[in-house]
C-alpha cells in the first residue's frame, strides 16, 4: 500500500453503522419523501459524512448509488475525500456531463446544471432521466412556493431557500415534457424534500 | 392478532435479497412513483416462489420492509388462504418482522386481487401482486407496440374495446382489471382486483405499488393521485352490488363471495375481507354481551368454522 | 350433505410439506438415491438441469433432481432460486471452443475433416431396444477401448473451412469492451440483439425450443440447415482479476456446440452465402444445441433482410415464452384462488344469461 492510499484509507470517513436496516431506513423516508412532495423527512444514520457534502446526501448516495449508477458531480463538492469515499463505499462510476449520469450531485452555492443539462428521459422509457441531489442551505426558508401533483393533498407550500433564480421557470419547462423530465431531491443536512416531475408549481 | 417478530433466518440476507438487488428495486421504485401508473421494466430476479405467485410483490416488499415494519398478507381478501399464509410464512421466515391480520395494524399490507374495505391511511403502504401489467396486453399482444401507446398516451383502442360491450350488452361487460387512468395520463391495470375495488384507489392517502415478477415490471400510484376507471358520458362507471348482505356480519356495503352450502344448490354469501368481516362479528358480539335485548345479526356465524 | 366453507392455513402447508416428502421418498424398503448416483448414473438429466438452470455444477443439480424427484423443470427452478442469492465474484473470459479437448465431434457437412469425425458417446446408433439387462442388479465391467493415437487439442472448427471461399458468412466479433447483454440483471430490451438472444435460448426450454426448431424445418420459418459442426468436450474457465492483470484458469467445463449452417439467397447488398446458427450448452444436450441453433438462425431473419412471417423467426415472440420457469409460473398459477373474480364474473354472466333469455322468450311470443 502506498503512503499515500495508506494515508487516504485512515481518513476515509466510515459508510453506515448497519448498511443494512440503514440504509432501508433511509430508502423509507426518500419514498416517503417521492411520494408526499413538499414533506420534508430525515435521514439521519449516517454519522460521519465527508464534507463538503451534507449528511443527507451522503446518505441518499450510499443508498442509491452502486457501480450500475453514472454520478455527476459538481466540483465544488468533488473534493479529494469526497470522491475517495464515493468510489469506496459507491464504486459509482463518474461521469463528466450531467445527461450521461442517473444521479447528479450538485450544491447551491455552485454552478447548478440548468436542467436541460440533465438526462430528461426516452420518449418509451421516461425513467431512464437523471436525478438531481441538490445541497441547499434550508428546507424551511422564508419564501415559499405552491405545489400540486400526486402525492399532495390540495396543495403545499415549499420553502426551498438558495436556489438558483431560475429553477422555478425551468422547472415549469421540465414540466410541460412529462412524462419526460428530470426529478429532484433537495438535501439539507439531514433533511430532504422530494420534487418529482409530476409536482407543478403554481406563479 | 399480532404476531411478534422473530429471529430472521439465518444463511440468507435480511427480506432474502442481497443489497445490490434492494438498490436497483428501490431506484425502480422511486421513477415509479415520480410517473403515476408508468410501468417501469426492472431486472427482477427468480425468487424461491413461482412466478404468477407473487414474486413482483414479494421483490417490491422484501425492498421496502424494516425490521419495525408490520405485515399483512391477503389473498382474495383473506388472510388465511394458502397462498398469503405461505407468503406470510416466508417474510416471516427471512426477516423476523411482525405480522397482523388487522388492517390498521399493518403499515405494509401484501396483497392479491383485493383492497381491504379498512380504509387505508398516511404511512400504509399497499403492495400490489401483478400478474399481467400491461392493461393493453389482450388488445395488443406486442410489447413493443404498446410500449408505442402509452409513450404517446394512444388509448382509443382501449375505450372502442369498452363501446363494443355497450353496443352489444348495453353496458360494459367487465368486472376485474378494470381499466383505469391515473393522473389523467396512464392507463393502468389495477391489478385483477374486482372493479369494486377502484374507487378505493382513487386519492388514496397511502402509497400504493405493484409489482409484476415475472414481466419484470414495477409501477405505482403516490397517494393524493387521480385513478380514473374509463368510462362514457351516458354510461357512466359503477360497481357491483347485491341483493344479500353477509352472511356472518350483517355487511351491506363489503364485497361478497358466494359460498356453496350443500349438494342442493344452496348459497350464502359473506365478506371476502376476513379482517373486516371478524372484527365486525366481534364488535357485535361485545355490544351483545352490553346490552343483551340486542338483536342477532350475523345468523348464521356460529355454524360455519373458520 | 353440507360444506363449509374451505380456509387454507398453515397446518395445511406444513402436513403438505411433509406428504411431500414421504412421497418423494418412497417405499423405504428400497435404499435411497444418493447425490453421486444421479450426478453419476442421470448425467444427461444434470446436464440439462445445470444448462436451463445456469448454474454450472453438478452436486447441486444432482440435488435439485433428488429434490424434485427427477422433474426436470422443478429441478431447474430451484437452481435458478438459489442461483439468484449468489453474489458476482467476476466475469470470466469467452470460453474458446477451438482449444477444447474433444471427446466428440462430427460434420455434416464434409465426409472428412482435419482432426477427424469423432463419433464419441451417443445413442445415435444403439438400435431403441429396451435393454432388459440393465435391470437385472449387475456390475458389468463396461470399459471402451481407448484410441491408439490422442486427439488434436486444437482441431479447427469445420465452418471455418468454408471461410476462405467467401461461402459463409464471417462471424463478427463482438467488441471485448462491451459487457455482453444479461438478462438476470437487465429486463428484456426488444428488438433484442444477438447476445440477449442466444442467452434466452441456453436457458429456455429445450421441448419449446425443440417445437420451434422443428416448425422451421416444417416451412413455418426459411431454414435448410447442415449440421456444420457438433461437438462435446471439456474447455478451461479464464478469468483476468483485476489486481493481476493476466489470465488465471479456473475450472474446466464440459459444453456441448452447435454450429449450424444455413443456406441463404442473399439480398442486393450481400451476394448469396451460407448462414450460421449457433448453439451452446453446459454438458452434453446435444437436442438442445440444435435446435437452439436452428431457433437462433430463424431469429436473424430481419437482420438479414428476410421476411419475419413465422413465430420462430419472431424474437418477441420467441423470448417472451421459452423459459421454463416463467411459462410454469404463470401456467400453473391458475391453480391459486380466484374466486374474487370469478364470483364476479359469476354475476356478470348471471345478468347477461337473464337478458338472453329474456330476449328468447320475447323473440319466442312474436
Amino acid at each position: 500500500m502506498t503512503a499515500e492510499l495508506s494515508d487516504l484509507k485512515t481518513r476515509l470517513r466510515p459508510c453506515f453503522d448497519d448498511p443494512v436496516c440503514d440504509s432501508q431506513a433511509a430508502f423509507r423516508a426518500l419514498m416517503n419523501a417521492i411520494a408526499y412532495p413538499g414533506r420534508i423527512e430525515l435521514v439521519n444514520r449516517l454519522r460521519d459524512a465527508p464534507p463538503p457534502l451534507h449528511a443527507a446526501t451522503a446518505t441518499l448516495c450510499l443508498t442509491l448509488a452502486d457501480f450500475e449508477t453514472p454520478l455527476w458531480i459538481d466540483p465544488h463538492l468533488a473534493s479529494t475525500d469526497v470522491l475517495a469515499w464515493l468510489q469506496f463505499h459507491c464504486r459509482a462510476p463518474i461521469v463528466t456531463s450531467p445527461k450521461d449520469a442517473r444521479f447528479v450531485l450538485a450544491d447551491c452555492r455552485s454552478q447548478v446544471p440548468h436542467l436541460d443539462e440533465l438526462h430528461p428521459g426516452e420518449v418509451e422509457y421516461p425513467e431512464r432521466s437523471s436525478t438531481l441531489i441538490l445541497q441547499v442551505a434550508s428546507l424551511s426558508g422564508r419564501e415559499g412556493v405552491r405545489w400540486t401533483g400526486p402525492g399532495i393533498n390540495g396543495t403545499t407550500t415549499a420553502r426551498i431557500s438558495t436556489l438558483p433564480r431560475w429553477f422555478w421557470a425551468e422547472w415549469a419547462m421540465n414540466s410541460e415534457l412529462y412524462p419526460l423530465g428530470a426529478d429532484v431531491i433537495f438535501a439539507s443536512g439531514e433533511a430532504i424534500v422530494g420534487l418529482p416531475r409530476s409536482v407543478r408549481v403554481e406563479a | 392478532m399480532k404476531r411478534a417478530s422473530t429471529r430472521p433466518a439465518q444463511g440468507y440476507n435480511f427480506a432474502y435479497l442481497d443489497e445490490q438487488t434492494k438498490r436497483i428495486i428501490r431506484r425502480t421504485l422511486l421513477k415509479a412513483l415520480s410517473i403515476p401508473g408508468h410501468q417501469v421494466p426492472f431486472g427482477g430476479r427468480e425468487m424461491p416462489l413461482a412466478y404468477g405467485w407473487g414474486t413482483g410483490g414479494i421483490q417490491v416488499t422484501a425492498s421496502i420492509i424494516g425490521p419495525e415494519d408490520t405485515l399483512k398478507v391477503i389473498d382474495q381478501g383473506a388472510d388465511d388462504t394458502t397462498n398469503a399464509v405461505s407468503i406470510r410464512r416466508f417474510f416471516e421466515i427471512v426477516t423476523g418482522v411482525a405480522t397482523t391480520e388487522r388492517a390498521e395494524e399493518a403499515n405494509i399490507i401484501q396483497t392479491r386481487h383485493r383492497i381491504p374495505e379498512t380504509p387505508l391511511q398516511e404511512g400504509q403502504i399497499i403492495v400490489y401482486q401483478v400478474p399481467q401489467p400491461e392493461p393493453l396486453r389482450k388488445i395488443e399482444p406486442r410489447e413493443t407496440e404498446t410500449r408505442k401507446m402509452h409513450s404517446y398516451a394512444e388509448y382509443g383502442a382501449m375505450q372502442v374495446a369498452l363501446y363494443e360491450d355497450i353496443a352489444r350488452f348495453g353496458y360494459i361487460a367487465k368486472t376485474y382489471d378494470y381499466p383505469t387512468l391515473v393522473n389523467a395520463r396512464h392507463l393502468m391495470s389495477p391489478s385483477p382486483i374486482p372493479k369494486f375495488d377502484n374507487p378505493k384507489m382513487e386519492s388514496s392517502p397511502a402509497i400504493q405499488l405493484f409489482g409484476a415478477g415475472r414481466e419484470k415490471r414495477i409501477y405505482a400510484v403516490p397517494p393524493y393521485t387521480s385513478v380514473r376507471s374509463l368510462d362514457f358520458d351516458d354510461h357512466p362507471f359503477e360497481v357491483q352490488k347485491w341483493e344479500q348482505c353477509c352472511a356472518l356480519c350483517g355487511s351491506t356495503t363489503s364485497y361478497l363471495d358466494e359460498v356453496i352450502t350443500d349438494d342442493n344448490g344452496g348459497h350464502m354469501f359473506v365478506c371476502s375481507d376476513t379482517d373486516f368481516c371478524n372484527t365486525r362479528q366481534r364488535e357485535q358480539a361485545q355490544a351483545g354481551e352490553a346490552d343483551d335485548s340486542a338483536p342477532p345479526t350475523a345468523l348464521a356465524a356460529t355454524e360455519i368454522p373458520s | 350433505m353440507a360444506y363449509v366453507a374451505v380456509k387454507g392455513g398453515e397446518q395445511a402447508i406444513i402436513n403438505s410439506h411433509r406428504l411431500i416428502a414421504e412421497t418423494r421418498r418412497g417405499n423405504r424398503a428400497v435404499p435411497e438415491l444418493d447425490i453421486d448416483q444421479i450426478s453419476e448414473q442421470f448425467g444427461l438429466a444434470v446436464d440439462r438441469v445445470m444448462t436451463e438452470g445456469s448454474i454450472y455444477d453438478r452436486e447441486l443439480a444432482a440435488l435439485a433432481l433428488k429434490q424434485a424427484q427427477g422433474d426436470s423443470v422443478e429441478a431447474i427452478f430451484l437452481l435458478r432460486a438459489f442461483r439468484t442469492t449468489l453474489p458476482r465474484i467476476a466475469i470470466s473470459r469467452p470460453i474458446d471452443t477451438g482449444t477444447m479437448a474433444v471427446r466428440r465431434r462430427i460434420s455434416a457437412t464434409f465426409k472428412d475433416i482435419p482432426g477427424g469425425q469423432v463419433l464419441g458417446p451417443t445413442y445415435d446408433y444403439t438400435h431403441r431396444l429396451l435393454d432388459f439387462s440393465l435391470a437385472e442388479k449387475s456390475d458389468p465391467d463396461f470399459v471402451a477401448p481407448v484410441a491408439e493415437e490422442p486427439l488434436d487439442d486444437n482441431a479447427p472448427g469445420v465452418i471455418e473451412m468454408l471461410g476462405g471461399e467467401g461461402l459463409i458468412e464471417q462471424e463478427t466479433r463482438s467488441r471485448e469492451d462491451t459487457a455482453a447483454f444479461d438478462l438476470t440483471r437487465s429486463p428484456m430490451r426488444l428488438p433484442a440483439g444477438r447476445d440477449q438472444r442466444l442467452q434466452n435460448l441456453a436457458r429456455g426450454d429445450e421441448g419449446f425450443l425443440l417445437g420451434i426448431a422443428y416448425s422451421t424445418i416444417r416451412g413455418y420459418g426459411a431454414t435448410h440447415p447442415f449440421v456444420g459442426e457438433l461437438r462435446l468436450g471439456e474447455v478451461s474457465v479464464t478469468i483476468v482479476p483485476e489486481d493481476l492483470g493476466f489470465a488465471i484458469e479456473i475450472g474446466e467445463i464440459t459444453v456441448t456446440e452447435c454450429q449450424m449452417i444455413n443456406q441463404f439467397r442473399g439480398t442486393t447488398e450481400a451476394g448469396p452465402k451460407f448462414t450460421r446458427g449457433y448453439g451452446l450448452t453446459f454438458g452434453h444436450c446435444e437436442r438442445k444445441a440444435l435446435a437452439m441453433a436452428l431457433v437462433d438462425r430463424a431469429m436473424r431473419a430481419r437482420e438479414l433482410g428476410e421476411d419475419v412471417r413465422y413465430v420462430a423467426q419472431d424474437d418477441e415472440f420467441v423470448l417472451s415464452h421459452s423459459d421454463s420457469v416463467e411459462a410454469t409460473g404463470m401456467v400453473t398459477h391458475y391453480k391459486l384462488p380466484h374466486y374474487v373474480d370469478f364470483h364476479a364474473e359469476v354475476q356478470l354472466v348471471r345478468r347477461l344469461r337473464a337478458a338472453y333469455e329474456a330476449a328468447c322468450s320475447r323473440a319466442a311470443a312474436e
